[in-house]
Parts: structure tokens; sequence; C-alpha cells
């Protein structure tokens, strides 16, 4: 082996000159690459995510404050559209009853209009018929009489007075009738 | 068993003897004949080259941590960034304001970097020797961190109000100063680089010893022992590997007690009261 002798005692701990110069040299270096190179590196990239990270909570938080606002915003369109709701709930309940009243009026004035319009029918009708009626039981009567009684009976005017009183009691009857 | 510690005690004795016999560890080993000289002064020997292998090692890897730092990190960066927020955490801000930390971080990493390659090779194979068993590295290092602390002491107090605060501390009777002013001196002042410096260069010296020792003792007993013996080579085998694995953590744990130390001085030199 190539050993030589070690320092005895107190030489231990002091060191040749040339042992200090290599071991400053390669401190230095390593100093160099430690402190020059590797630690600003790693505070460099230490501080921007440090600030990637503050911006993203700073986003976060603006995104929730946006939320909040929109939600804020919603809550108040949502209300204003209930009573927007409401109100036309109500004018439709309010409309929905005027027209149910004006199609009852409506549905009463023209049930009255044909019911009258019926009756008028029905009176001028039943005149018609009344009148036709008399003058067929006249027409009836006299040709019946006329042959009854035939010739003595020619005499217009007696058998018009005749008829007369007949069909006057006949309408007695018939009133009678009709009051019973 | 007594012809065991026969066998060990005939090998021991038989150590500085040439060929066969176990040669136990010694400080030798830390000075060996130079394989290079620069005139008559400078001498480059296998711990010389050992330290240049570590810091070359160092400098490599942390290249290869640091050359393209990006926000989201590949495994490299991952590994440089844990390492460097260790010292950064755990050993700088424990000690020292976080704006002081920063500050000093690039002085603790070199520090901590430093000691653990320089130690480590202790461990690695073909190496096995940890160029901080001499004494250049660890008293830089200590001289270097004296003069950050005594700088940021008087940077922070001035250097009256410094002393003062080191020398004569506040609340003890004015005769006590008689005793504790000396004290206080050698502690603060004289003490503190030359503990540092000794702890790691003991430390580096005696795991050194262990190691050789386990790996003299197991390669004798297995290439030279006969039966039982070449039993307790394996014994010894297993220790060597447990003492391995214990001198990477005496390695990391020595790295880490000289950068600690360093930034709690500095830490409580930047103290206001």
């Amino acid at each position: 082996m190539w050993l030589a002798e070690a320092p005895k005692g107190i030489w231990l701990f002091i060191s040749p000159w040339d042992e200090l110069i290599l071991s400053a040299l390669c401190l230095g270096v390593i100093a160099i690459a430690v402190g020059k190179y590797g630690v600003p590196r790693y505070l460099k990239v230490l501080d921007e995510r440090a600030a990637v990270i503050e911006g993203g909570i700073k986003r976060a938080e603006e995104a929730e404050a946006e939320i909040a606002r929109i939600r804020s915003g919603l809550e108040a369109e949502k209300e204003s559209a209930r009573l927007e709701a409401a109100s036309i709930r109500d004018d439709a309940k309010a409309d929905a009853g005027a027209i149910v009243a004006e199609a009852k009026t409506k549905a009463a004035d023209e049930a009255r209009r044909i019911s009258d319009a019926a009756q008028r029918q029905i009176d001028s009708e039943r005149k018609a018929a009344e009148v036709a009626l008399r003058q067929d039981v006249g027409a009836l009567a006299g040709e019946l009489a006329e042959r009854i009684v035939g010739e003595a009976l020619k005499d217009s005017a007696l058998a018009g007075r005749v008829i007369d009183r007949f069909l006057a009691d006949l309408e007695a009857q018939a009133g009678a009738g009709k009051a019973a | 068993m007594s012809s065991i510690s026969n066998v060990l005690t005939a090998a021991l004795a038989s150590s500085d003897g040439e060929g066969g016999g176990m040669h136990m560890p010694s400080l030798d080993e830390l000075y060996p004949e130079p394989f290079w000289r620069i005139g008559d002064w400078f001498e480059f020997n296998r711990v010389d080259l050992i330290r240049v292998i570590a810091t070359v090692g160092l400098v490599v890897l942390i290249y290869l941590g640091a050359r393209r730092t990006r926000l989201v990190p590949a495994r490299g960066q991952s590994t440089f960034e844990l390492a460097v927020g260790f010292v950064h955490k755990q050993i700088c801000e424990a000690a020292m304001s976080p704006q002081l930390a920063r500050r000093y971080l690039p002085f603790i990493a070199t520090i901590f970097f430093g000691v653990l390659a320089l130690n480590i090779t202790g461990v690695l194979p073909f190496l096995n020797l940890s160029s901080n068993g001499l004494v250049a590295v660890p008293m830089i290092l200590a001289v270097c961190a004296w003069i950050a602390f005594v700088a940021q002491g008087v940077k922070t107090h001035g250097l009256g109000h410094y002393l003062a605060d080191n020398l004569f501390p506040k609340g003890a009777p004015k005769w006590m100063y008689i005793l504790l002013t000396p004290i206080e001196f050698l502690s603060t002042f004289i003490l503190r680089p030359v503990t540092l410096t000794v702890r790691l260069m003991a430390n580096m010296i005696a795991g050194h010893f262990l190691l050789t020792a386990f790996f003299v003792m197991t390669s004798y007993l297995v290439i030279e022992g006969s039966g039982l013996l070449k039993g307790l080579g394996l014994v010894t085998a297993a220790a060597s590997f447990i003492f391995v694995v214990f001198e990477i953590f005496i390695a990391g744990l020595q790295a880490f007690i000289f950068a600690m130390l360093t930034s709690v001085y500095i830490g409580l030199a930047s103290e206001k009261h």
C-alpha cells in the first residue's frame, strides 16, 4: 500500500496548505453549484409556484364573488318574475270573471230574444190560424145551414146575422171552455 | 470460544507483518503517499481524489436536478426540490425568520450538501473513505460559519451591543462577570467552531475505522478462517452491512448537525431582545 505516516496529536488539526487550498477550491465549486445555481432556481420555482397558487386562489375568490353576484341577480329576477306571474294570474282571473259575466248576460239576452221571437211567431201564427179557422168554420156553417134551410135562407143579410150569432156563441163557448 | 479469541489475537498481532493476517484500520489511511506533485508544496493523494470526486458528483447531481426547473416538476427536479426544501424548511426556517432563512439558504445549503457529499464517500464502494476525516474541510466550513454568525450579530446589534450581549449576560450580578465573561467568550467564539470541526472530523474517522474493521475482519475470517470461523465471518459480514447503513445515516446526520448548528448560531445572533 501507499501509506505514509499519520501526524500525531495536535498536528491532526493543522492542515497543510495544499490540503487547505484544494478543500477551499472544492467548497468554492460546491458553493457556486449549490448557492449560485441550485438554490436560486429552487427559490424561483418556489416563488413562481406560490404566485400561481395565490393567483389561483384569487381567481377562485373572484369567480365565487361573480357567482354570488349572478345568483343574487337571479334571485331578484326570480322574485320579479314571480310577482309578474302573480299579477298576470290576478288579471287573468279578473278577465275570466268579466268574460264569464259578459257571456252570461249575452246568453241571457239571446235566450230572451229567441224566446220573444218564438212567442211573437207563435202569437201571429195563432192569430192567423184563428182567422183561417173562423173563415173556414163560417164557410162550413154557412154551407151547412144553406143545405139544411135551403132556399128560404137565401137572403144573405139574414144568413150573415145568423152566422155571426152562431160564431159569437161558439166563441163564448170556446171562451168558457178556455176559462174552465 | 477461546480458540476464536486466540485466532483474533494472533491475527491482530500479525497485522504489522507483511502478507497474511489482519490489517486493522489506522489513521495512516487518511495520509496516503501522494501520486501527483506540483513543485515541492502541492501534493495530490487518494484522499484529495476522493474529495474531487465527491465535489464533481455533487455538482452533477445539482445540475441534473436544477437544469430544467418547471412549475410542475419532473422526477429529478422533485428530488432536488425535496432536498433543498428540507434545508430550507427544516434547517433554516427552524432556526431563523423566513426572510433570514431565504438569505442564508445558499450558505446553509452549501454546508449541508457539501458536508453530505464529502461524508458519503465513506460508504461508497472503492472510495470507502471520507475526506472529512481530514481537518481541512470541516475547519474551513466552521470558520465560514463563525464569520457568518458573528457578522449577523454585528449587523443586527452593532459590534458593541453584540459583544456585550454575549460576553456579559444580563441578569447576572456584576462580580459574576469575572467568571462568566471568559466562559461565554470561550463557548461562543472559540468552542463553537472547534466543536463543529472536531465533531464532523471525529465522526468520519470513527466511521471509517468501524467499517474498515468489519470489512477486514470479514474478509480475513472468510478467507483464512477455518470451519466455525467462516461462520463468524458471515456474522461480521451481516454486521458490516448494518454498519454501512448506519454510516449512511451518520453521513446525513453530521451534515444535518453542521448545517443546523450553523443556522442556529446565525439565528441566535439575529435575535432581537
